[in-house]
């Protein structure tokens, strides 16, 4: 069965079992490796991708549910690595490993379009579902602050 | 299925985001591009330079004085860091300090991860060692490079080496002023002969610019894009993927299995055998039945069409619930004695009071973001391994035995790494894909599924504390027994269970006592499962028995805990082995004489952090503080933690300040980073983290229950950290900072509620 979904605006045709959750689509079909898998249940949100601008953790998204949809990964989150999360997180050093970085910049960027400037209320209830072992909330914290309007 | 590009160019270096100074972490900014993402397949980590290898001097000619070190007639020096990258920054920390004593400009300097070989030394990137262990060692890499640069330079102009001087990669006649860039001086240097030790000295601290300052994280680019290579993102042409069905006990193995269904799921290729390992279990693979895919989904739906029946095998005895009795008893008879001052049994009998308590801490998992994996190709007599490994010469040498090769023939590549915390100093999944790959005859990659990660990982150990003192007629500790029951990590590799000095280093033997009778005795313990370091490894329940207890003590008497805390410090001094009442001390390596246990330096730390956080203010409506302190890897570390109940009735840690005592460090910011993951690390095995076993395996399969850990919104509101400044030798820095979390929250739950829990995690004892 052939399914087609537009991938960082590319148009990616795809002969795969329509079950097959997005996560393995991204990185063991298209190569697109920067989705991270960390739990397979939607449990840790290192997965997490755009479908059609809403946060979805691609872990448990059969790609049949992207058929013909948008898919933004964090290879596309910005041309060339220049949103201003990217480059909040890069001035305020918050990965530590940075296995975590791609879902939580994923997720941070739909927060950021829903509410341009949260409060830190609306950053721990979004962020909430993105695990990072390492702990470098504080910084994400910092970063999205920063990131939105220069509060840090 | 699309023609899928296995071999993924990620050579697109990316632009350093145009910094500026600005904000906590950028106190400077190296115009550089982003580092190289990692060791790609097929691209070697050359020019790897070998000392005297004309070969490497053909390939990259210049200036080669050591394995770590070239400088190229470009100018462009080359630096390798042999120590994995796992979250602690090695990588922005190590090279530059190797590069301030050679003078170099990091603009013109490129980092190389290295490969696993014996000719860098240890590689083992494990217990805080490697700024501490190797701090000199590495200033020797670079002195050694500059005094060559020096050397040709002084040549050139017929003048006195110690008239000129490295700085900003350019050598300077200081009489003259005349200059040479390193690249100039490359080639003449590198055909001179490289100078014995005693001839290469090591700048004063004051002369390495870069030492103690928050560092640029040279990593962030690669990690905010994507582009950061992981274990589990190699990809190599014909590569398969295996997933494995692993007995649940260790030890157990197949009885017997039919492959029939999963080799009809589309994409599986083989179902194939992977012998039981026998006793010890050490890094051999655990054994079961591997489905091997062309992609992980497809291993995932064939691995759960497997028909397996288990052998149990000899651990399926093992109920933790009921070894929490076996150690319960162990620390409730007399022990072997591990460290006597004074009597303490007699101080005891006649103190006007006892203050006694048990405290048991569970297994914990380890839950690094990144499940084990490892890809290996073996091909003909020889075997190449890419992986996020903590030791990528324990690989070598396990994956050789599993082939049963010589370690030369074995190539290990590290990746980064997505979290290792201890869990990937073990080489247990490389050797599995070296078994794999060679029975496959191409390359192959095991992922362990979250659930694999959770179920076979090698816990820390489970203990049991009881800790009693006797206080006189005044209210003065004048006797202190710490009976302690835990397995040792040794018995992973075949030794006793039974622990000895050196896992009571770790907060037992170095514990600061002004107390005139003090004993420490071990209770018999046997291990029935593979027990492993997790960061701070026995620290945590040490210095969670320890710091609960001291708390208790004030209780007691009705005391200032910090009062307390600094009594049974007692004053300022440096401990001797028979202050502390033992015989041999580990000292995790390093001489007492270096690092000595400093009882002054574990009051400083409570002081400043008392100070700190307003501790007179410790008991507000409402809220309340808790105080912990505790020596771990030659550092010092306090914290005292704010607790509050929130309006649903649920405890939250709302503050928590630290204040770190760690010597002299390189990169201020990667320290202050680990702190601040410290604390949401031992918070995580405060409140939630717990290993339960039944019939030896592990009930915990993913991050909910025991394998929880803190998300964002609970999180402390604020984190505040003090890094004491001092030219003490370096200490560790990405384990301290754990073990006086878990104390410090307990401690401000009873602040705040009255009720003691003795036993982690904190949730089983709280109405959440």
């Amino acid at each position: 069965m052939s399914i087609t979904i537009r991938v960082n605006g590319t148009p990616q045709q795809l002969e795969v079992d329509p079950e097959m959750p997005l996560l393995w689509v991204l990185r063991d079909v298209l190569g697109l490796t920067g989705t991270k898998y960390g739990c397979g249940e939607a449990l840790c949100g290192a997965c997490t991708v755009h479908l059609n601008g809403q946060v979805v953790r691609s872990c448990v998204t059969p790609v049949r549910r992207a058929a013909g949809a948008d898919v933004v990964t964090i290879e596309g989150l910005s041309p060339n690595a220049e949103h201003p999360l990217q480059k909040a997180w890069v001035e305020l050093g918050v990965p530590q490993c940075g296995f975590c970085q791609a879902g939580q910049l994923m997720t941070a960027a739909a927060l950021l379009k829903k509410h341009p400037r949260p409060t830190d209320e609306q950053i721990d209830q979004s962020m909430a579902g993105n695990l990072c072992r390492c702990g470098t909330y504080t910084r994400i914290r910092d970063a999205i602050k920063r990131a939105a309007g220069g509060r840090q | 299925m699309s023609a899928s590009p296995l071999l993924i160019p990620r050579r697109s270096f990316l632009r350093a985001l145009n910094l500026t100074v600005g904000g906590i972490a950028l106190g400077y900014y190296f115009p550089v591009e982003a580092q190289r993402p990692t060791n790609e397949p097929g691209k070697p980590a050359a020019p790897k330079p070998v000392a005297g290898s004309q070969a490497v001097e053909a390939r990259a000619p210049g200036l080669n004085p050591n394995v770590f070190i070239h400088v190229g007639p470009d100018g462009t020096v080359t630096i390798v860091c042999h120590r994995s990258e796992m979250g602690q920054g090695i990588r922005s920390s190590l090279p530059v300090l190797i590069a301030d004593e050679l003078g170099a400009d990091m603009a013109h300097v490129t980092i190389v991860q290295g490969d696993g070989d014996k000719a860098y030394g240890d590689q083992n990137t494990d217990g805080s060692n490697s700024i501490r262990g190797i701090y000199e060692d590495m200033r020797r890499v670079g002195a050694t490079a500059r005094v060559m640069l020096i050397a040709a330079a002084a040549q050139r102009w017929s003048v006195r080496a110690e008239d000129c001087v490295a700085l900003d990669h350019t050598v300077t006649h200081r009489p003259t002023g005349r200059t040479l860039g390193f690249g100039e001086l490359a080639l003449a240097a590198g055909k001179l002969k490289v100078p014995p030790a005693r001839e290469v000295v090591l700048r004063p601290v004051s002369e390495l610019p870069h030492l103690g300052k928050p560092l640029p994280l040279l990593d962030a680019p690669a990690y905010v894009s994507g582009k950061a290579v992981y274990g589990a993102d190699i990809r190599l042409p014909g590569m398969l993927t295996a997933v494995i069905a692993r007995p649940p006990a260790v030890g157990g193995k197949v009885a017997r299995f039919d492959g029939t269904r999963a080799l009809a799921v589309p994409g599986v290729r083989k179902v194939i055998e992977v012998p039981a390992p026998k006793p010890p279990y050490g890094f051999q693979p655990w054994g079961g039945v591997a489905v091997v895919a062309d992609n992980t989904w497809a291993a995932m739906r064939g691995r759960a069409a497997l028909n397996v029946t288990w052998d149990e095998g000899p651990n399926a005895g093992y109920d933790s619930d009921a070894y929490r009795q076996v150690l319960a008893k162990a620390v409730s008879v007399a022990g072997r004695v591990a460290r006597k001052v004074g009597d303490t049994e007699s101080a005891l009998k006649s103190a006007a009071r006892i203050v006694e308590a048990e405290y048991h801490v569970p297994h914990l998992p380890h839950m690094q973001m990144e499940p084990v994996v490892a890809v290996a190709h073996v091909d003909g007599d020889r075997c190449e391994v890419w992986a996020p490994t903590q030791n990528p010469q324990a690989a070598q040498t396990e994956v050789a035995r599993v082939l049963g090769t010589t370690p030369e023939k074995v190539r290990v590549h590290v990746t980064f790494l997505g979290g290792g915390f201890g869990r990937k100093s073990k080489a247990d999944f490389c050797s599995e894909a070296a078994f794999l790959s060679r029975r496959l005859g191409g390359p192959v990659r095991v992922q362990f599924t979250r659930e694999d990660d959770v179920r076979h990982d090698y816990v820390n150990a489970v203990s049991a504390n009881r800790l009693t003192a006797g206080l006189d007629a005044n209210g003065r500790v004048v006797a202190w027994r710490h009976r302690t029951a835990f397995p040792s990590i040794s018995s992973t590799f075949g030794g006793k269970g039974t622990p000895g000095n050196d896992d009571l280093q770790q907060g037992v033997l170095d514990l600061a006592l002004a107390v005139p009778n003090v004993t420490a005795e071990i209770g018999e313990a046997e291990a029935h499962t593979r027990i492993g370091w997790l960061r701070s490894v026995y620290n945590i329940f040490q210095g969670f028995a320890i710091g609960s207890f001291v708390d208790e003590i004030a209780n007691a008497k009705s005391a200032d805990p910090r009062d307390v805390w600094l009594e049974i410090i007692g004053p300022p001094r440096k401990m001797s082995l028979s202050d502390l009442g033992v015989e041999r001390l580990p000292n995790y390596g390093q001489p007492l004489e270096q690092h000595p246990v400093d009882a002054g330096r574990l009051r400083n730390v409570i002081e400043r952090v008392t100070r700190a956080a307003g501790w007179d203010q410790r008991r507000q409506r409402g809220r309340a503080l808790g105080l912990a302190a505790h020596r771990s890897f030659l550092s010092y570390t306090a914290v005292v933690a704010s607790v509050v109940k929130r309006a649903n009735g649920t405890i939250g840690v709302e503050d928590v300040w630290m204040s770190f005592d760690a010597g002299t460090v390189v990169n201020s910011d990667r320290v202050r980073a680990q702190l601040e993951g410290a604390v949401i690390f031992g918070m995580s095995l405060a409140m939630y983290g717990g290993i339960t076993m039944k019939r030896g395996a592990i009930q915990q399969d993913n991050f909910r229950g025991g394998g929880r850990i803190v998300r964002i919104n609970e999180a402390p509101r604020r984190t505040t950290l003090d890094l004491v400044e001092s030219t003490a030798a370096p200490g560790g820095v990405g384990e301290p900072g754990v073990p006086p979390v878990a104390p410090a929250i307990a401690n401000a739950i009873f602040a705040l509620t009255g009720t003691r829990i003795r036993e982690l995690p904190l949730i089983n004892s709280l109405s959440v």
